[in-house]
């Protein structure tokens, strides 16, 4: 079997952790092993570690030369400091990162609070989606006058929808 | 409000007397926020960092919450003046090493302090007396959401806050208490209690956060993740933790009672004359023996009413509270003669121990009457 970091030697050092019911595996030559602190059990956290490989891959991947389009910032950036360049860089490297925080967090996605303006988009969507089905029954029915209106009111609400104020 | 009124008042959380306050020294919670589409503070120029300043430093010095604050740039404060907020937990380490284009803007009880251009735009964290986590969540909650109504927030409907380390993304929050657990590093089960604690995914640190060291028997507990979890679940299961954390702290403190009476009354006996008689002082060693003391005061062999003036110590004699008040420098040296002569001065007024006053109960857990929150 082959270390997880360098590739190239045998591994010799197995390291498995359980977080929150979750196994995660890493096999690590013995440089590698040096080189990631795992000698040291106290100062050692899985999560670091697995932090620094799944960036290490991305880049194997040949993601290395995508630049986050506002910001400039490259994958190895990243690798280098562990921190990201600007909100979009959460879009540019989406897929890198999905990897890594699924091995960092309980879950993929936010469950938590939402912001105002996200909830007014979120309640704005869901009256669309009544107002579509509306309109499609009205349709259906013939009911014309009522399907005109509704096209007006979905007409009104799309505007709305791309000026969040 | 300037910088000397913020040091001459302690902080209403080291004189507030929350729930479990013998135990939980206190409760802190952050939440990180970012700009839409601006550079991290960590990724930015100067001047953006400049600019990123002037469009929040304004917003956040106009909230309700921060009528009468302290505001200031951070290349305007000394090295001292930073180490001081330090010390307080008014700001991160990493925040005091940084100069222009970040800020703090601070209340004047203390309780509420945000932080320009740490390592995300925002900073913004509440800390209370005892366990009041909820609490605290509430305050920095209602600012956040005064602020977002202001400025752009980086959210993303699946990932929800955006911030620059990935670690913290989602929620933003780190919710945190400060424990006083002398009684389980003396019968050396402090290890047990933080391996379990880690192993179901929350983190234990020492005084001051990521990397230090243990002292005083001081120890941070925080959730370490962020994405996947609702705040008030995230602070549910944190208190729910520290809760019986405080529990086998009791009994831990009962059983030593019990079993090891004479250990027990040497150590306080001897943290008790050390600190009376001795004419320098590290930090390490004054915070160590400071918590027997503390010790001391919650089992009943000190006069309850010693509690303020010894928990003052705590912060009083930290190095950079030391220095505030004398105008040169300070080598390491001097700091320890100073620290002894302190803290000499304030044990004239706490009387010898006398353990004949230990309330003695049966180990079954808490003596404080059960509080929730």
């Amino acid at each position: 079997m082959l270390c997880d970091v360098c590739k190239c030697n045998d591994a010799t050092v197995f390291l498995t952790q359980i977080l929150d019911g979750k196994m995660q595996k890493v096999n690590l030559c013995e440089a590698c092993s040096k080189e990631k602190g795992v000698q040291d059990p106290t100062g050692f956290a899985l999560a670091d570690l697995l932090l620094g490989i799944g960036a290490a891959e991305e880049i194997e991947k040949g993601a290395a030369t995508t630049r986050c389009p506002v910001c400039g910032f490259t994958q190895a950036d990243f690798k280098k400091t562990g921190r990201l360049g600007c909100s979009t860089c959460y879009t540019a490297f989406a897929e890198g990162l999905s990897s890594l925080l699924k091995a960092m967090h309980k879950g993929i996605e936010h469950v938590g609070k939402l912001p105002a303006r996200a909830q007014r988009t979120l309640a704005l969507n869901d009256r669309m989606k009544s107002l579509t089905e509306d309109l499609r029954k009205a349709v259906e029915a013939e009911n014309y006058e009522t399907a005109a209106s509704l096209r007006d009111e979905i007409k009104q609400l799309q505007t709305e929808l791309a000026n969040p104020s | 409000m300037k910088f000397q009124s913020v040091i001459t008042s302690t902080g209403e959380w080291l004189r507030g007397e929350g729930p479990h306050h013998q135990i939980v020294v206190s409760s802190r919670v952050r939440l990180a926020r970012n700009l839409r589409n601006r550079a991290f503070p960590g990724w930015a120029k100067k001047a953006e960092r400049l600019a990123i300043l002037d469009l929040i430093k304004p917003q956040v010095e106009e909230l309700p919450e921060m009528q009468d604050s302290f505001s200031e740039v951070l290349q305007d404060l000394s090295a001292v003046e930073k180490q001081v907020l330090v010390e307080r937990h008014l700001i991160s380490r990493e925040h005091a090493a940084k100069s222009i284009g970040s800020a703090i803007v601070m209340n004047r009880k203390q309780t509420l302090s945000i932080m320009v251009n740490e390592e995300d735009h925002l900073r913004m964290q509440s800390i209370r007396s005892g366990l009041q986590l909820r609490q605290a969540f509430k305050l920095v909650d209602k600012v956040d959401s005064a602020l977002e109504s202001k400025l752009d927030i980086a959210y993303d409907a699946k990932l929800g806050y955006l911030t620059a380390c990935p670690t913290n993304v989602g929620t933003g929050m780190r919710a945190s208490a400060m424990l006083h657990l002398p009684g389980l590093v003396l019968s050396e089960l402090i290890n047990q209690v933080i391996q379990a604690v880690n192993k179901i995914g929350l983190a234990v640190r020492g005084l001051y956060g990521e990397g230090t060291e243990a002292m005083g028997n001081l120890f941070q507990i925080s959730n370490q993740t962020t994405l996947g979890e609702k705040e008030d679940e995230i602070i549910a299961r944190l208190s729910k933790v520290i809760e019986t954390i405080i529990e086998k702290e009791h009994d831990a403190r009962q059983v030593l009672i019990q079993k090891k009476p004479n250990t027990l009354w040497d150590q306080i006996g001897r943290a008790y004359g050390v600190l009376t008689y001795a004419h320098a002082m590290t930090s390490k060693e004054a915070l160590n023996l400071l918590s027997i003391v503390k010790l001391g005061i919650d089992l009943g062999t000190f006069p309850e009413d010693k509690r303020l003036p010894i928990d003052e110590l705590f912060i009083e004699t930290q190095p950079a509270h030391l220095q505030k008040g004398t105008q040169q420098k300070l080598n390491a040296e001097e700091r320890d003669h100073l620290r002894a002569e302190i803290i000499r001065e304030r044990l004239k007024t706490v009387p010898k121990p006398d353990m004949s006053k230990v309330a003695r109960e049966p180990a079954s857990g808490n003596s404080e009457p059960a509080k929730h929150e």
